[in-house]
């Protein structure tokens, strides 16, 4: 098999030059898809018929949640590449990924909690779904702690690629634990492969409040991992060149 | 159209409004927060370059 493309992307230039591209187009797409979903889903969708308004949530907590989940795999993802192929931009990837992921498991938690108390009567129950969630905040936490501990790049990289690829077990813990415990939590209530379990007007709006949360990850992640290039590679050509113009720029 | 007859109604969320918009308050300004940091990192990033030429273009 043919691995160059795999090696152009971990050029930190080439990947400087191509972000510098995608990412307007992200943010753009990432800021109307929210604004026409949440919209929707706010005021146009049909209440449910047993909650009332307050099913509203869905259309932030969802995302949220599988986002969250869907970082992670993204984290363990660059650290088999950052493991096998040693390529330095994985790392930029999990070390940048890693907070967003934090903060996305932070809302989804915060808005169930939220969500929970006219449902459950109850902000917070230590069920398998609620605990397993808590259990990936407190991996991001970690993620990002031993990032930052080590203060040899090449071994903090090391280290957090094995801790994401380890830590990878609680995702199908979380989307299966539904599934597995006799959770207050109920089952999955979005996918694409399946056929919807609500009605369209309830769907449609979920489904562009999902893609919008992506895009708004990988706007965010884009402008994070420029920085952090252009940081680590402040003194090759192409990098004071691009600093100048950007200095240039700014007066 | 809406799901609401009024404007009001909307606000009111049939009593669940507080639930509603500190959920939705919170999440937007969890989000706006992961926007804001990344670029005052950025502008940080930059006034410490000029700041860093400055002085090497002195010596």
């Amino acid at each position: 098999m043919n691995w160059t493309w795999l090696h152009k992307w971990g050029s930190p230039k080439w990947f400087y030059d191509k972000s510098g591209r995608f990412l307007p187009w992200l943010a753009i797409a990432s800021a109307l898809l929210l604004a026409v979903g949440l919209t929707w889903g706010l005021a146009f969708a049909p209440p449910d018929y047993q909650q009332g308004n307050s099913f509203r949530i869905i259309y932030i907590h969802v995302p949220a949640a599988l986002l969250a989940q869907s970082i992670y795999l993204a984290l363990a993802a660059a650290g088999i590449v950052g493991l096998v192929w040693k390529i330095k931009l994985a790392d930029v990837t999990l070390q940048q990924a890693a907070p967003i992921g934090a903060w996305m498991t932070v809302i989804a938690l915060a808005t169930g909690a939220i969500w929970g108390r006219p449902t459950w009567g109850a902000y917070w129950v230590w069920d398998a779904r609620l605990t397993s969630m808590l259990i990936l905040l407190f991996l991001y936490l970690g993620l990002i702690a031993l990032g930052q501990a080590i203060t040899n790049r090449d071994s903090a990289a090391r280290a957090c690629a094995l801790l994401a690829v380890v830590g990878v077990i609680n995702i199908p813990i979380i989307k299966y634990s539904v599934e597995w415990w006799n959770t207050l939590h109920q089952p999955a209530s979005f996918s694409l492969v399946q056929k919807p379990a609500m009605p369209m007007q309830m769907w449609l709006p979920l489904l562009l409040a999902v893609l919008g949360f992506y895009c708004f990850f990988g706007a965010v992640l884009m402008a994070r991992m420029r920085l952090e290039v252009l940081r680590r590679e402040a003194d090759s050509r192409w990098a004071t060149v691009e600093i100048s113009r950007l200095l240039k720029d700014r007066t | 159209m809406t799901a609401f007859a009024s404007f009001a109604d909307f606000v009111a969320m049939d009593g669940h409004s507080a639930y509603i918009w500190s959920a939705y308050g919170l999440c937007l300004a969890l989000m706006a927060l992961n926007v804001v940091l990344p670029l005052l990192a950025r502008r940080q990033y930059l006034n410490d370059a000029a700041r860093r030429r400055r002085r090497e273009a002195l010596r």
